[in-house]
């Protein structure tokens, strides 16, 4: 249905960065997609050096699902269990311009041409952000797998990128659904017993603390971004109403304020910016929120293993008091122990990237927004001033003399 | 007659007062005067059989009107003697009579030559332009003793005895009819060079208001003229224009009269930039009257073209500003109400003072709405309607303590009601009016009709409105101007247009401020995420933002306002007089049908006639002669109207569209501006923000 190719730009509006190192060994990205009904199909772009490729280049056609099924694969492999996670994509939508392409059609025979023509342009406009972005989330996720020392060698990874079938991953059913949330419900009731669980390391408490608070503070500010741009949104298409509503005044009348009403029409810039405020600052906000529910995901894990590792400790002073199966706890103990080292070692480090990772983020959106807000302002106020002096040139009759 | 009372104690204030402070006040009127007079010439001619030679006196008018250059120098200090002896002398009471018909036919024959009807009954026209009860005098006093005949002489002869130079006298008088035209020369040249400066005209200003005071004062002016005086006196008080009218008189032709008249006191007692407009309208019709006197001169008011009238329109201006502030709670409960302080300052002398103030709740200006309408709406003028009434609102401003909505409603209320005054002031008719300057002025006002009452009122309305739309369903009416045609349909599409735009406009508006909360409530979200990021410059930068994002909301709030009160509230307004408009016209498709009625109860009549000639019932047939004869007067008096009603229409749309595109110009350009501010705004913020952003490391 829709078919994008990434061009040149595409790096100017890159809704989310990420501390990509750039590592020209495995470059990934999505040059095309395809839309076809709910599905989206991304070509996944890869070019690589390294040796367990069988090839120096080559394309794979994926769908979201397969997205998903990867993160899902890597979520559960234990060997990552030290490591924050990148989040999955969130599932491409393309209602809510959808929704509005159906009812321009519906209203099609109450408008002109001309009405019809434009809306329809706007909204294929809009579908098109939609769609730019959430091949972008994808993109994004693959990069930072790929940039990832230890993802980046990941087996399945690897499959995704370079076997040209299906990988004939299906939808979740409703069992693993129901189970996924089951799953998501033990885990925050076991957050809850484990929370009462001794940190030995001050660097985790202070990281647990924080990001527990920072969590629902950011998850709260890209709400209320959200809802910000949205009501941006809204201004921006009521000044493309206005302005079409403008212009067809114009077209019918034949008095002096004609020309008034034809210099007033206002710019359509105001999206434009509201779009861009979207992608800068909300798309941070939300990639964040998600991103920092990995870093939590990462926490509780590593707390999991701790409360596992005394757990095993104390198993292994029962065992010894008791004096039967010593070695088998002491085994135990033992791989918890080491289990817990490796994943606070790692996560020590994971979390210290985040946070590098993160504050760079934000600096570069911080300044691409503002940059494009003051460019965007430049703008308006030269056209505003533009039309102000072209106002003032229509003279509807002399004035007042006095 | 309202203006006609108002008129004479202008005049009568004025001529008393010291005429010098008012120079060039003055000589609007005498110009009006003196294109009278050219009316009147042309007038006998066509119509005094008894002028010895009919033919040689349109020469001389020629003569007439080049003179002035001859007489140019010179004039001006014989006028200042030659009127005194003019208004010393006594008026013959049948020269004052031919003069009453002289002004009464050329106006009423714009186009047709001399009907009956209107010929029979020339003094109410008298009394409806007592400007020209004074000329009359002017016109016949220099023949002094003599009777009809000799008096129109007077009207011919000058001329010619100002080329044959015979008896001084009749010099004199040709040279004042020479100085009239003159001074029509001065005023058409002067006021287009220098508009503002103050004619070097003081003569004329002498002449006139010596005549004025003098036939004020003299007892020895001849009964017709104390008739006049009386009989407008008697009129005077009578606050309809229409009614003062006789029957056979047609009110259109009546109205035109009120227009010159009203004219004629705005120059009397304006100083201002205005009278040029008046000085020039006054002299368009004399420019042309030296190249045709007979034709052009005679069908004056509608040879005004167009571009006339624009022109006349676009120099209005008033020296009158009004502003309503302190909006007060007044009252407690249900019976609470808002009062308004409406201040007024301007230089106007028909004001009693350069500045006042008066309290005004909001049914006083619905009731001076009600008044205006229903004295001049029938004459197709456009009465800027006043804002809705808002039950919801105003009992929310009783019942709410400090709401913010309803300090919003008021605000909005105000700031439409001082809108409403300064269109109605500005419309050069409604300000002679004296329900606006009563308005105004008057300390307390009597309690308009009730609100309740007014609610009723509207109901009624509201019911005629229905009644109105059904007979404008069924009255086809034949649109035969094309002018109209287009305009009709050009203000309903507009009409249309502007409520679209007014809904998104509104939505702009919620959507804005809706936007601004959002904003408020981002920025206090980011702030938080600040306080909690352990990046101390990242957690700085974020405050920063926080802070911008809540100026920017604050921004936001502010264009939301101007959003609303320059661009909403611009379209609403534009909404309401477009539909005062399209009443407008509706009025005149009242005075068409009217006509048509008329019309066709003629041709009844008629062919009753025909039907009794038939039958041969001689003793009905009188009757029948003298329905057909009523109706004949009634079909043609209508028809003025229509036509009159049609003229002010066309101009009063004229000026509305001149309005509406220098109200537009200008409200844009201010909405515009604050746009503009507000980029500027946002570019300061985000400029300041940019090196926080910068600073994270």
């Amino acid at each position: 249905m829709t078919s994008i190719s990434e061009d040149s730009d595409k790096e100017k509006v890159r809704s989310v960065s990420v501390d990509l190192n750039n590592d020209a060994s495995l470059v990934i990205d999505i040059p095309d997609a395809l839309c076809e009904r709910d599905k989206v199909k991304f070509t996944v772009h890869t070019k690589t050096t390294l040796s367990s490729f069988q090839k120096p280049e080559f394309s794979v056609p994926r769908q979201h699902e397969e997205f998903i099924w990867l993160h899902d694969t890597i979520v559960e492999t234990e060997e990552y269990a030290g490591l924050i996670i990148p989040p999955a994509p969130p599932k491409p939508d393309f209602e809510g311009p959808r929704e509005k392409m159906h009812k321009l059609g519906e209203g099609e025979s109450s408008m002109t041409k001309e009405e019809y023509a434009k809306m329809k342009q706007e909204l294929e406009a809009e579908y098109l952000a939609v769609f730019k972005k959430t091949v972008q989330v994808h993109e994004v996720f693959l990069q930072r797998l790929s940039s990832h020392p230890i993802f980046r060698k990941d087996r399945n990874f690897q499959i995704f990128l370079e076997y040209d079938q299906d990988l004939s991953v299906r939808r979740k059913n409703a069992k693993e659904m129901f189970g996924g949330f089951f799953k998501n419900m033990v885990k925050s009731a076991d957050e809850v017993l484990i929370s009462g669980v001794k940190e030995v390391d001050e660097f985790f408490e202070q990281e647990k603390t924080f990001l527990l608070d920072y969590s629902s503070k950011i998850k709260d500010a890209s709400a209320k971004a959200e809802k910000m741009t949205r009501s941006h949104k809204n201004v921006a298409d009521d000044y493309n109403h206005i302005s079409g509503a403008l212009n067809s005044t114009a077209a019918d009348n034949n008095t002096a304020f004609k020309k008034t009403i034809s210099v007033c029409v206002l710019q359509k810039l105001e999206d434009r910016v509201a779009s861009d405020q979207e992608l800068k600052l909300t798309e941070l906000l939300r990639y964040y929120t998600r991103d920092i529910q990995a870093a939590k995901d990462l926490l509780y894990r590593r707390a999991r293993a701790l409360a596992d590792n005394e757990n095993s400790n104390k198993a292994l002073d029962k065992a010894r008091l008791k004096g039967k199966d010593i070695a088998q706890a002491e085994e135990n103990q033992k791989q918890c122990l080491q289990k817990f080292d490796k994943l606070s070692e790692s996560g020590k480090k994971e979390l210290t990237s985040f946070k590098a990772r993160r504050v760079v983020a934000f600096r570069k959106n911080l300044i691409e927004m503002t940059e494009l807000e003051i460019k965007h302002a430049k703008v308006r106020r030269l056209k505003q001033k533009c039309q102000k002096s072209n106002l003032k040139k229509i003279d509807p009759g002399p004035q007042n003399q006095s | 007659m309202a203006l006609c009372h108002f008129y004479l104690s202008q005049m009568a204030a004025s001529s008393e007062r010291s005429p010098p402070p008012f120079p060039d006040s003055e000589e609007p009127e005498l110009l009006e005067d003196s294109d009278e007079e050219a009316d009147a010439f042309t007038g006998t001619s066509i119509s005094e059989m008894d002028s010895p030679s009919p033919d040689s006196t349109r020469p001389p008018k020629d003569i007439f009107n080049e003179p002035p250059e001859d007489i140019f120098s010179d004039p001006l200090s014989n006028i200042n003697s030659e009127p005194q002896k003019k208004v010393d002398a006594k008026i013959p009471s049948p020269s004052s009579d031919e003069a009453v018909d002289l002004f009464s036919d050329p106006l009423d024959d714009d186009s047709e030559v001399m009907s009956s009807p209107e010929v029979q009954n020339p003094m109410p026209d008298l009394l409806n332009e007592p400007v020209e009860a004074p000329k009359s005098d002017v016109l016949g006093e220099p023949p002094v003793h003599r009777n009809a005949a000799r008096h129109q002489d007077v009207f011919e002869d000058p001329p010619k005895s100002s080329s044959k130079s015979s008896s001084v006298k009749k010099a004199a008088s040709a040279e004042m009819f020479g100085d009239d035209d003159d001074e029509e020369d001065l005023f058409k040249e002067p006021p287009k060079v220098v508009t503002k400066k103050p004619q070097p005209s003081g003569p004329p200003v002498d002449v006139f208001t010596e005549v004025k005071s003098d036939v004020k004062v003299k007892p020895q002016v001849k009964d017709d003229p104390t008739d006049l005086f009386a009989e407008e006196a008697l009129t005077a008080p009578a606050p309809k224009p229409s009614s003062g009218s006789s029957s056979s008189r047609t009110n259109g032709v009546h109205s035109e009269e009120q227009d010159l008249f009203s004219e004629a006191t705005v120059e009397l007692s304006l100083d201002s930039p205005c009278n040029d407009r008046k000085n020039k309208e006054a002299v368009k019709p004399s420019v042309s009257a030296p190249a045709a006197p007979v034709a052009s001169s005679s069908s004056k008011a509608p040879s005004k073209s167009l571009e006339e009238l624009e022109e006349e329109e676009s120099e209005d201006k008033f020296d009158l500003n009004i502003s309503i502030t302190n909006p007060e709670k007044v009252g407690d409960g249900m019976n609470a109400y808002m009062a308004y302080k409406v201040s007024t300052q301007t230089s106007l002398t028909m004001f009693r003072s350069k500045t006042f103030t008066v309290r005004r709740r909001f049914s006083d200006f619905l009731g001076l709405f009600e008044k205006l309408s229903e004295k001049h709406s029938q004459n197709g003028y456009l009465i800027p309607p006043p804002p809705e009434k808002s039950i919801l609102g105003m009992t929310k401003v009783k019942v709410g303590k400090e709401d913010p909505s309803s300090a919003e409603f008021v605000e909005r209320r105000r700031a439409a009601l001082e809108r409403y005054l300064q269109r109605v002031v500005s419309h050069p008719s409604l300000l002679q009016d004296p329900d606006v300057r009563e308005f105004l002025e008057k300390e307390e006002l009597p309690r308009a009709v009730s609100t309740q009452a007014l609610s009723g009122a509207g109901f009624l309305k509201m019911l005629n409105k229905a009644t109105d739309a059904v007979s404008k369903m069924t009255i086809k009416m034949n649109e035969q101007d094309v002018w109209f045609d287009e305009k009709i349909q050009d203000v309903e599409n507009e009409e249309q247009h502007l409520r679209k735009l007014h809904v998104m406009v509104e939505s702009l508006v919620n959507h804005r401020k809706e936007l601004s909360g959002n904003t408020a409530v981002f920025a206090k979200s980011v702030a938080m995420l600040g306080s909690s990021e352990d990046n101390t410059a990242l957690s700085r930068a974020l405050s920063q933002l926080a802070e911008v994002e809540d100026r920017i909301e604050q921004l936001h709030q502010e264009q939301a306002s101007n959003d609303f009160f320059t661009f909403s509230e611009l379209l609403a307004d534009y909404i309401r007089l477009l539909g005062a408009v399209r009443g407008c016209f509706d009025q005149r498709m009242k005075a068409w049908q009217r006509w048509q009625d008329a019309e066709n109860m003629l041709q009844k009549k008629r062919e009753a006639e025909a039907k009794l000639l038939w039958a041969n019932k001689p003793d009905k047939l009188q009757q029948a002669k003298d329905e057909i004869t009523e109706w004949e007067a009634k079909v043609t008096q209508y028809e003025r109207e229509f036509e009159r009603i049609s003229a002010t229409v066309r101009k009063e749309v004229i000026r509305f569209d001149k309005e509406k595109a220098r109200d537009f110009n200008r409200q844009v350009i201010k909405y515009l501006e604050s746009l503009l501010h507000s980029q500027q705004q946002l570019i300061k913020y985000w400029d300041a923000f940019l090196p926080e952003a910068k600073a994270i490391v």
